[in-house]
This record gives C-alpha cells, sequence and structure tokens, in this order.
C-alpha cells in the first residue's frame, strides 16, 4: 500500500514548481556561500596610533601590526584626547597608545605597559580585535629581547593562547558541519510537515481519511521521501566540503550518518506534531519559524553555549539541535568516535521516541 | 426485511458540538442497492450525519452501522467498505488522470494489473480515454466530477457517500452524473447522496429531508408528494425547511 502513496509523492515533489529548485538552490547557498558570509573573524580593523615615544622600536612595532592583515592604520594622533574623538567620530575602532619612555623601558628592564583602548559596540571586533594586538605586540617584545642579546622567554604581556582541533582558527571549518545540521533540519523537519498541512487544506486528506490507510503508514509516505532527499543533499554537501573546502571529517563518516539518520528522525517527528496541530500553512509557516529561531540561536550554531548565562543554558538542554551540532563538530573537527558520543546518543533516542509517539497520538483521522 | 439487505443503519445516532446539537437522534435504514436521498437546507446537519457514517467524526450516542460494521468501533473495517466523495473536490490536481486512478486503486489494497484493466475500462465508460494523461487539474470541473465518482466506487464498496456531488455543474453534465449513479446501482452498489437540487431527488428511490438537525420527512418522493400535497419534491421541501429555526450558513 505504502508503494502507490510513496510514488505519489515523489511524483508531486519533483512536479512542484518550487521545491525542486529549492533542493537544488539551499544546499549551493549553504556550502558556497554562508560559509563566507555567516564568518565571525575580523578583519581591517581600523587602528589609531598615539605614539608619544616615537622612535625606532616603537615605530618597528607599528609597522609590524600594520604588515598583517587585521589592522589599517589610519592615522597618527597627537595626544589620547585626539583620538578618543576619532573613535567618537568612528574613524577608528581601536586606539593603541605608546608612552614616551617606551624605547627606553624596553631595553632596560623589558617591562612596559602600552595601553590600548577598544570601542566596544561591536562587541565581537572589539574583543577579537584586542586580543589579535595583544598578541602581535607579545610576539613583537619576545623579538626584541632576542634582538638585544638578552635571554629569551621573558616577555612582557604573558598572553598565551592555544588553539585546539582548528588550528588556524578557520571559521569555515567551524561553520561547515553545523551549517549542513540546519540543511537537515529544514528539509527532513519542516518540509514533510508543510505538505501534511497543505493537503489538510487543500482537502484531499479528507479522501485519505475515509480510505483504511492506517495513520503510521500515511505518515511515513510523507517522511521517507524527504529522508531521501535529506542524507542524499547531506551526501552531497559532505562531498563538496571535502572538494572546495578541504575539509575532511577526522572522525568516521559513518558516525555521521548514523547521527543524522537519528537527528532526521527527531525533526520529522517534531515537524508532525506541528503539522497536527496547525490547519493551515500561514499558521504552520509561523510557529515553525518560532521553532526555528529558538532551536538555531540556542543551539551554539552561532554563539557558544558556553557564553550563555545560566537560565538560557538550562533552556537548551532540551534543544535536539545541540547535540547533534556537538556531534558534527567533534567528528569533524577532533575526531570523536561513537563512544565520545554516548550521551549525545542517548539524548537524541529519547527526542526521537519523545516527538515520534506525540507525532502518532496526535495524528487524528476523525474528530 | 432481511438483515442481510440493510447496508445502512442507524438508531438516535448524535452530534453534539458543547451545546449545539448538530445531529439530533436519528434513525433510519438504508437497504441494498437504494438510492437514498439525504436532503436539508444548509446547516441542517446532512454532512455532519454523512461524516459519522463515514467514520471521519465520531458519534456523541446512538448506534450506527454501515455494511454490517459499527461506525464507533471497527470504523477501519467500515472505511474498507465505502466510498466517499466529499464536497470539496478532492482528487490530486498534480497528479493526471491515470495516477489519480492508481494511487487510489492502490490504497484500497488492489494489485496493479486489476488497477490497469479497470483503468482502460473506466476511461472508456467515462469518455477519457484522451485525457489519460492530462493532469487533472486542468480538467473542467465536471468531468473531475465524474471521474472522482468513479474512483470512488473503483474499489466495488458495498456503499458510496456522495456529499453534494454536482454542485456547480451543468445540467447535461448533471444528466451524465446521474447516468453513471444509476450503472453503479445496477453492479449492486448502495447510494447515499445529499443534494440541494430537487429534480435530482426525484431519482432517489427514497429520500430523507433533515431539518434543524432532526429528520422529519422520509419516503419515496411518490409518497411524500402526495403526505404533503405537493405537485414537486421542491414545494415539499419548502414547506419543511421554511419551518427551519437555524439559520443557513
Amino acid at each position: 500500500m505504502i508503494r502507490f502513496l510513496l510514488e505519489k509523492e515523489f511524483k508531486q515533489i519533483f512536479r512542484n514548481k518550487f521545491i525542486p529548485k529549492m533542493l537544488i538552490m539551499m544546499p549551493l547557498m549553504i556550502m558556497f556561500v554562508l560559509p563566507w558570509a555567516a564568518n565571525q573573524e575580523v578583519k581591517d580593523i581600523r587602528l589609531g596610533v598615539v605614539n608619544y615615544d616615537n622612535r625606532e622600536i616603537s615605530n618597528r612595532l607599528i609597522d609590524k601590526i600594520t604588515s598583517s592583515d587585521y589592522f589599517i592604520l589610519v592615522d597618527d594622533y597627537l595626544s589620547a584626547r585626539e583620538a578618543n574623538d576619532a573613535v567618537e567620530r568612528g574613524d577608528i575602532d581601536m586606539i593603541l597608545e605608546i608612552p614616551n619612555n617606551f624605547e627606553k623601558e624596553m631595553i632596560r628592564s623589558h617591562n612596559v605597559k602600552v595601553m590600548i583602548a577598544t570601542n566596544s559596540v561591536n562587541g565581537t571586533k572589539g574583543v577579537l580585535g584586542t586580543s589579535y594586538l595583544s598578541s602581535i605586540i607579545n610576539d613583537y617584545s619576545n623579538d626584541i629581547t632576542i634582538n638585544h642579546g638578552i635571554i629569551a622567554g621573558k616577555s612582557n604581556i604573558n598572553l598565551s593562547v592555544k588553539y585546539l582541533f582548528n588550528v588556524l582558527m578557520d571559521y569555515k571549518v567551524f561553520m561547515i558541519p553545523a551549517l549542513i545540521v540546519m540543511l537537515l533540519t529544514m528539509l527532513s523537519g519542516f518540509l514533510p510537515a508543510l505538505n501534511i498541512v497543505s493537503e489538510k487544506e487543500v482537502g484531499t486528506i479528507e479522501q485519505i481519511n475515509v480510505s483504511p490507510i492506517n495513520r503510521l503508514t500515511f505518515v511515513l509516505s510523507k517522511l521517507i521521501p524527504y529522508w531521501v532527499i535529506g542524507i542524499v543533499i547531506m551526501s552531497v554537501c559532505l562531498i563538496v566540503a571535502a572538494l572546495v573546502y578541504n575539509l575532511l571529517p577526522a572522525g568516521n563518516v559513518f558516525t555521521i550518518y548514523l547521527f543524522s539518520i537519528l537527528y532526521i528522525l527527531v525533526v520529522s517527528g517534531l515537524g508532525i506534531v506541528l503539522s497536527n496541530y496547525s490547519d493551515t500553512m500561514q499558521q504552520a509557516m509561523f510557529v515553525m519559524f518560532f521553532f526555528v529561531m529558538i532551536l538555531m540561536l540556542m543551539s551554539g550554531l552561532y554563539t557558544p553555549i558556553s557564553g550563555m548565562p545560566d537560565w538560557a543554558r538550562y533552556i537548551t538542554i532540551v534543544n535536539p539541535l545541540k547535540y547533534y551540532i556537538e556531534v558534527m563538530r567533534s567528528v569533524y573537527l577532533k575526531g570523536s568516535t561513537f563512544f565520545d558520543l554516548i550521551p549525545q546518543f542517548y539524548a537524541l533516542v529519547v527526542f526521537a521516541l519523545f516527538f515520534n509517539c506525540w507525532a502518532v497520538i496526535s495524528y487524528k483521522k476523525r474528530n | 426485511m432481511n438483515d442481510e439487505d440493510i447496508v445502512i443503519h442507524t438508531d438516535k445516532l448524535r452530534k453534539q458540538f458543547g451545546n449545539f446539537v448538530a445531529v439530533e437522534d436519528i434513525s433510519f435504514d438504508v437497504k441494498k442497492g437504494e438510492i437514498f436521498g439525504f436532503l436539508g437546507a444548509n446547516g441542517a446537519g446532512k454532512t455532519t450525519a454523512m461524516r459519522m457514517l463515514c467514520g471521519l467524526s465520531y458519534p456523541t450516542s446512538g448506534i450506527a452501522t454501515v455494511a454490517g460494521f459499527d461506525v464507533s468501533k471497527h470504523q477501519e473495517e467500515v472505511k474498507k467498505n465505502i466510498g466517499y466523495m466529499s464536497q470539496k473536490f478532492s482528487l490530486y490536481d498534480d497528479l493526471k488522470v491515470w495516477e489519480n486512478i492508481r494511487l487510489f486503486g492502490g490504497i484500497y489494497g488492489m494489485k496493479s494489473a486489476k488497477i490497469k484493466t479497470k483503468t482502460d475500462e473506466i476511461l472508456n465508460e467515462l469518455g477519457l480515454e484522451n485525457e489519460r494523461n492530462k493532469f487533472v487539474g486542468e480538467l473542467p470541473l465536471g468531468w473531475k466530477q465524474k471521474l472522482s465518482f468513479s474512483i470512488s466506487i473503483f474499489h466495488e464498496p458495498k456503499v458510496v457517500f456522495l456529499d453534494e456531488p454536482t454542485g456547480g455543474v451543468d445540467p447535461v453534465t448533471r444528466r451524465h452524473f446521474w447516468e453513471l449513479i444509476y450503472k453503479a446501482v445496477s453492479r449492486g452498489i448502495t447510494i447515499f447522496v445529499t443534494t440541494h437540487y430537487m429534480d435530482e431527488a426525484e431519482y432517489c428511490n427514497r429520500v430523507s429531508i433533515m431539518v434543524d438537525g432532526k429528520i422529519k420527512a422520509l419516503d419515496s418522493p411518490s409518497n411524500l408528494k402526495q403526505e404533503f400535497g405537493a405537485s414537486s419534491m421542491e414545494q415539499v421541501f419548502f414547506r419543511l425547511a421554511r419551518e427551519a429555526e437555524r439559520k443557513g450558513d
């Protein structure tokens, strides 16, 4: 019986004017455009310098800073006040203030203070800019001590940052696994749900409800096509990630597939629940939008969960997206194995059971 | 009358939404091979009653059996034995004519080969051989309705429920439609039909007229006309429907 229904669904999907185009556009956007756009790397920070010292060592420091990709030297200012005004006008993002005894103190005691002031209206830019600048100065101070024949290792700014797993701090590597998650959520979770609601709206579902088809068969006939499409498109994305970004999972590909299939069960269950409670497309779209926003923003996709306040972190515990993103990132970047991911596995199994039971119970053939 | 001859039986069937009694304790029997007209003004409760008989809606109280199965307890058995054609056109516009037939045949558990031969038969009967590969959405309404009816009896159900099947259809096509109904009856299928066209009521073997959720009259068209001293079913209907307190929707 389900064979006839599947035949119908596949025909309808590929005959639709819109869906096949979306099935091609979405992964293209997600794999070729978003990794560049959804990038929090900060470049071209506009730097203003107030150099009271203006001697060789301090000038070489400024050269070194501006020779990096991260900073553009906008201007030299004579006083800190002038530089502050420039920040307020929006001409520059950061000020580096070098005291007038910089060179002397550097050679004498290798212990000098420079001041960095940052416009933190854009928080990310502020934090990252400060950290980049500090690390350049730190480097430089090590160079100086060596150049002057003093024992190395006595740096005046003791910054120690070590990036694990994503050594080059390439933001794209961080984003791609999570973007695949987003794609799967939309394709396998929300599309079939909208499909069911549209049958309600058109009225064709009556003809199904009056037939002896059982509800599980009907729901499965809606889900299976999108599971297949989801897995195919995910595979394409994995290949694109490998070919275009040279990004291969450090862990086992089968772990990725295992968790992906599990996750697909979770979101499609959620989708069916939503469709059971919606009578119109408009209503369904609105509710889904609400869930997408919350699921995405509270999943660690863009912003780290560790940076959230406690109450928000508790909410993320019931966000299935969070677990799947953790899995994808750690398999991709750290090479985690299935056994490292047992907690996530259990969490997703619980979600899958919960949503799918709810879906079957709330689906009614009659009222 | 033999029990086996009764295809639909209701006893004090009732549907209540909150305080509103949509269908109030209706009792009637429909015999095998009968064309049973189910008349009533808009909002009289016809569709609600029909939905209960099809297993789309739970009765609040009372008994109803269709094809020998209780609609409250064995609705899935009921569904195997009925056809249903809803008020709203409900074939898939984005599937071709033959694909719609194949889908619904398949849903009722028919085999592919059987579906194939029967598809040829009904397309021939409907004169739609040339439209076989057209999308249903491209067909004119009258053709769609005829196709929809043929599909609702494709699996040879015992009863078919038709909810205003000829709404918005031109008189010539309506005539064709009724010819199809008579053909189905000759094969032993029982017809349960709602309509607003009083000339169609005359085609029925028996009609019931619902007013405000109750059945006010039930007999053959000729007996009803006699009883109400009317010359047409239209007059009979007016006499009864005028008493209605409920506003139509």
